[in-house]
């Protein structure tokens, strides 16, 4: 039995390499533990059982080829990821019978590379929470207490790679989605820069915002994957012409002389105790590793909320209008009219908090208030990508939190909008430039974990991950292993 | 600036959506909380600042003039609630108010 | 009381790319229904526009020919309303930001003057599919028009009178068709005229409220249309009344306008920067070469054809009319036809036809080769004006090379002295009566001589060479 806490995709490559176990082996014992597991967690959606062990067969069958790291080994998609002929539903009742008849560009570069899908992960209903909980079909647990929430919106994929149903996961972040349960959850989750991965064929949110990353219990593997899923796609007009180096290049545990910001604005009101300490913990050991750290200020960063839940749901008031009952999707029964296939598919067939963005947006793009909210967010989110072009100036690389606190209790804040947005108020900013941020594991409170937030410059994810390497090293946090994930 | 359940209506209108009465009150509270809290964007001076509205370092990007044969129709309508003839169909349209 | 009216004109130009504005689907008029579409045209989850630079070029050549001035930075925006044919339920057009901006054209009036009417901006922006509505109380969606590239010409409120409109939107579709950017063909839809109308008392200088008429599918509606609303607008006025800002209908049949539904404020469209295209910069070399790439104007044509062809302006505007009367006619002069010559033939016999027969010229076998092959006949006198028309009744309905069929049929014209002059002693040989009487001064002996000539050459006679070798011949008789 391949237990996914005891390897990383180095060590299963070379199991399949060595021929310790095969592919078809692999795939078969994750699909046994996922059914042990999952009933605990429930993190997956839909299951690809059938075309997963077919692949991995063909896959023996013609050998797994020694340079691609990643063949044949599973990893979970976020279900607002398109894949063809497997029901993609974004975790919507208004999707809940879609069958994508296309490839998002992702899943083209994952097939590529022979990995081997083995099924839809929940998350937030459009990716819109933090939470889990607005999934339209299940409610994901914690890893590491299952009365707790995964996080969100990518829970589904973060409780299921730190709970060793699976090695790697894609998510996708819009203003925090891989990386705060990715610090929920105790795992690696990476926000790629703006235009590093093609959006073509995930399921479009917040258009200026969301991008697609992965989800990793190490730094490397993380770097493994997103080698894989970035680069230039004709499809995403916005996908960069960058050049993608090989992520896991500067992997060495050597951060001398990096300089690293510290804004005292991420240390603000709202942080608890036990955060602000597992994050000053992290600031030692990174001096202790010869980096500097230095006290800045992002003066607009307080501003993130308001900026983002106005241009967010701007823009996916506008991304939404297309699920009208009437190409796909979910169609309300009986209706008399036109208006009624508009109005009452699309009022049963999304939940409150969906609804409650899809308001704001058409609200802030409104004739009357667009100047004062859409205009006026779109104006400060320039100051606060200034703020963070003049911290780069000087720094190599921005740490802190990435969430004021650690998981809360499913149920807790889901009816409280202002309380539940202000979650995300650490890494709202980073989607708002564009910038890479990543979360790795950086303590427990409470038998819960503390992620901290490490964020570059635009296309230098190459400095988190050599940074974030360098802290996993000298750091103990990643072996830490939940009791539901099958050390019971 | 406050929002009352008459505009809330209003947008839900707007963006197609209905609620009962319980919901349009919950709705109104909500937004109006939200609207509150993104009403702290006002104390910001943004005079002469430009919008952000990309963030990706992209332009010019455009597709040569160069056709592709459209997809296989049976695939495009395999989603499609309720069809005929290679046509999508939908009930009839009575209110011709929201043509552009 | 005295008014003014002002109206304002929203012209939709379908563009004649390969592929559609933001996704690589053929834009082909007359498919079956939903078969030029793909995932990005029908909306589906996850996808992305793309940019067609091909729509953005022929948006900003359509602009420079209207004498606008080209936006530097441009992006596009969405504008946001629910509708089955907008499977988006956005459209992507520019409303911050259009390629074009102040143009002008000018239109003659009918007492010859001339008149510049303004062109507000110009939009390069996505079509809309198309719905058929059905007795069954359904509609049916075809998406194949989805995304083909418009260009939206907004004119600037000069128009004063419906003339005026017609006129605008005749010299508006003869400067898009040369651009070569579309067909500009009402009855298939690739040109679509919305009108606003209001009137104002004389020397006020507050516009009355509008009223909109949509989707107007023939210049001759349009300007029925207004003179009808203008009228209906003075009586409302007149009797007291207040024009309400509404939208109407042209029926055709009654040639009156009918109402629609009334207009509560405008619509909110909800319009925002597209975040999926980001921005473009048109440089100045840019332009240099989108400028370079547009063909000839009409008016420019109709100066050459005046000054270096020796045509009247009259004549010249006629050839101008259309891009397709006004290669033609380039061509066939280019085939060595004389230019006078050719534009008498396209003006008179070729025009005749086609109205006789309701066809355009692309409809006809004629090509300018051959309508040049027989004008080169005419001019080397191979053959009588009298045998071109036999032979232009040839090479217009079928695909014949007119010096070929000529010979074939033995019509070249006999104009050989050595070979007329045993005909002409023949002839006068045996009318000794008519040499008399053109000795007595009758002339019309002349004319029957010349007949009983043609009659023994089957026609084919030169009549220029016949008379002067008649003429010769009598005098030394």
């Amino acid at each position: 039995m391949v237990d996914y806490f005891e390897h990383d995709l180095t060590s299963l490559h070379a199991g399949l390499n060595n021929k310790d176990f095969s592919a078809e082996e692999l795939v078969k014992e994750t699909f046994t533990n996922i059914e042990k597991k999952d009933s605990k967690i429930e993190a997956f959606l839909a299951l690809d059982e059938k075309k997963a062990i077919a692949k991995a067969q063909e896959l023996d069958q013609k050998g797994i080829p020694t340079d691609s790291l990643l063949a044949g080994i599973p990893i979970g998609i976020k279900d607002n990821i398109v894949t063809k002929d497997l029901r993609t539903t974004a975790a919507s009742k208004i999707l809940g019978n879609f069958s994508p008849i296309y490839n998002a560009t992702v899943m083209d570069k994952l097939n590529q590379a022979d990995m081997i899908t083995v099924g839809k992960m929940n998350m937030d209903e459009f990716a819109m929470g933090g939470s889990t909980e607005t999934s339209a079909f299940k409610i994901t647990k914690n890893a590491w207490n299952q009365t707790k929430v995964p996080g969100g919106s990518s829970g589904g994929s973060a409780a299921a790679v730190a709970s060793g149903q699976i090695i790697a996961a894609l998510g996708s972040d819009t203003g925090g989605s891989i990386r705060q349960p990715a610090a929920y959850n105790g795992i690696v989750g990476v926000k790629p820069t703006y235009g590093r991965v093609s959006r073509y064929g995930l399921i479009a949110f917040a258009s200026s915002l969301d991008q697609i990353g992965p989800l990793t219990r190490t730094v490397k593997d993380n770097a493994l994957v997103l080698n894989a899923i970035s680069g230039y796609d004709k499809h995403d007009f916005t996908s960069s012409r960058q050049q993608v180096p090989d992520f896991t290049q500067g992997l060495d545990g050597n951060v001398k002389g990096m300089k690293i910001a510290l804004p005292k604005e991420y240390f603000g009101e709202g942080v608890s105790e036990d955060v602000k300490a597992a994050i000053k913990k992290a600031v030692t050991t990174f001096e202790s590793l010869g980096a500097t750290v230095e006290e800045v200020s992002l003066p607009h960063s307080k501003y993130g909320v308001p900026v983002y839940y106005i241009i967010a749901s701007s823009e996916a008031s506008s991304n939404l209008q297309r699920f009208d009952g009437i190409r796909y999707g979910y169609r309300a029964q009986d209706v008399k009219n036109l208006e009624d296939v508009y109005v009452r598919s699309r009022s049963e067939g999304f939940g409150d908090e969906v609804k409650r963005r899809i308001m704001l947006g058409t609200f802030s793009l409104s004739a009357g208030t667009y100047d004062a909210f859409f205009k006026k967010a779109a104006q400060v989110r320039t100051l606060i990508c200034q703020d963070f072009a003049n911290v780069f100036a000087d720094y190599d690389l921005i740490i802190g939190p990435t969430a004021p606190t650690t998981a809360f209790g499913i149920g807790e804040d889901i009816d409280d909008p202002v309380t539940m947005y202000m979650n995300d108020i650490l890494t709202i900013p980073v989607n708002l430039a564009g910038l890479p941020g990543m979360s790795l594991p950086a303590g427990f409170s409470n038998g819960l974990p503390i992620g901290l937030q490490l964020i570059a410059p635009q296309f230098a994810e190459s400095t988190l991950y050599k940074a974030g390497y360098a802290f996993e090293q000298a750091t103990d946090f990643h072996k830490a292993v939940p009791t539901i994930g099958g050390k019971d | 600036m406050a929002i009352n359940a008459q505009e809330v209506k209003h947008v839900a209108g707007l963006a197609k959506l209905e609620f009962t009465d319980k919901q349009l009150d919950m709705f109104t509270g909500q937004m109006d909380e939200i609207i509150k809290m993104v009403q702290q964007l006002s104390e910001v001076d943004t005079t002469g600042v430009p919008v952000t509205t990309h963030v990706t370092d992209a332009v010019n990007v455009m597709r040569e003039d160069v056709a592709a044969k459209g997809m296989d129709r049976d695939l495009l309508m395999k989603n499609v609630p309720e069809s005929q003839d290679g046509y999508i169909k939908v009930p009839a349209i009575i209110d011709e108010s929201e043509e552009g | 009381m005295n008014f003014e009216t002002t109206i304002g004109l929203e012209v939709h130009v379908e563009m004649k790319t390969n592929s559609k504005a933001f996704s690589p689907s053929p834009v082909q008029y007359g498919s079956e229904q939903n078969t030029n579409t793909n995932v990005i045209d029908w909306g589906y989850p996850g996808v992305l526009p793309e940019v067609n630079k091909g729509a953005l070029e022929y948006g900003m050549r359509a602009a420079l020919a209207l004498n606008c001035e080209i936006t530097k930075d441009i992006h596009f925006d969405r504008k946001n309303y629910f509708y089955p044919d907008n499977p988006k339920a956005y459209q992507i057009t520019q409303a911050q930001t259009p390629i074009g901006r102040n143009g002008w054209l000018e239109i003659q009036l009918e007492d010859g003057s001339k008149k510049k009417i303004g062109i507000e901006e110009m939009h390069v922006e996505e079509d809309a599919g198309k719905n058929t509505h059905s007795p069954d109380g359904y509609s049916y969606v075809d998406l194949n028009r989805q995304g083909t590239p418009l260009i939206e010409i907004v004119s600037k409120p000069d128009i004063a009178s419906p003339d005026e409109a017609y006129a605008y939107l005749t010299r508006l579709r003869q400067i898009i068709q040369f651009t070569g950017v579309s067909d500009v063909k009402m009855e298939e839809g690739s040109m679509r005229a919305d009108v606003n109308i209001s009137i104002k008392p004389i020397g006020s200088d507050k516009f009355g409220t509008k009223t909109e008429m949509k989707n107007l599918n023939s210049f001759e509606h349009v300007k029925k249309g207004l003179e009808y609303e203008a009228k209906r607008q003075r009586r409302v006025v007149m009797s007291g009344g207040a024009v309400q800002q509404e939208t109407r209908r042209f029926d055709e049949n009654t040639g009156e306008t009918i109402l629609m539904r009334v207009k509560e404020g405008a619509s909110d469209y909800r319009y925002f920067p597209e975040p999926d295209l980001p921005p473009i910069h048109i440089t100045d070399d840019w332009i240099k070469d989108v400028k370079a790439s547009i063909p000839e104007m009409p008016d420019k044509r109709r100066a050459r054809y005046v000054n270096e062809w020796g045509l009247s302006d009259y004549d010249a505007g006629v050839l101008t009319q259309t891009l397709e009367m006004s290669d033609f006619y380039n061509a066939t002069v280019a085939n060595g036809a004389d230019p006078k010559l050719a534009a008498n033939w396209l003006m008179v016999e070729v025009n005749a036809y086609l109205n006789a027969n309701r066809q355009e010229l692309e409809d006809t076998a004629l090509t300018p080769e051959h309508l040049a092959g027989m004008i080169k006949l005419i001019q080397d006198e191979t053959i009588s004006s009298k045998i071109a028309k036999k032979v232009f009744k040839e090479i217009i309905a079928n695909d014949t090379d007119p010096k070929a069929w000529v010979e074939s049929k033995g019509m070249v014209q006999l104009s050989d002295p050595a070979k007329l002059q045993p005909i002409i002693d023949e002839v006068l040989d045996n009318n000794e009566q008519s040499i008399e009487d053109f000795k007595n001064g009758k002339d019309r002996a002349v004319g029957f001589l010349v007949g009983q000539i043609m009659q023994k050459t089957r026609g084919k006679a030169n009549p220029k060479v016949v008379n002067k070798l008649l003429m010769a011949s009598l005098k030394e008789r």
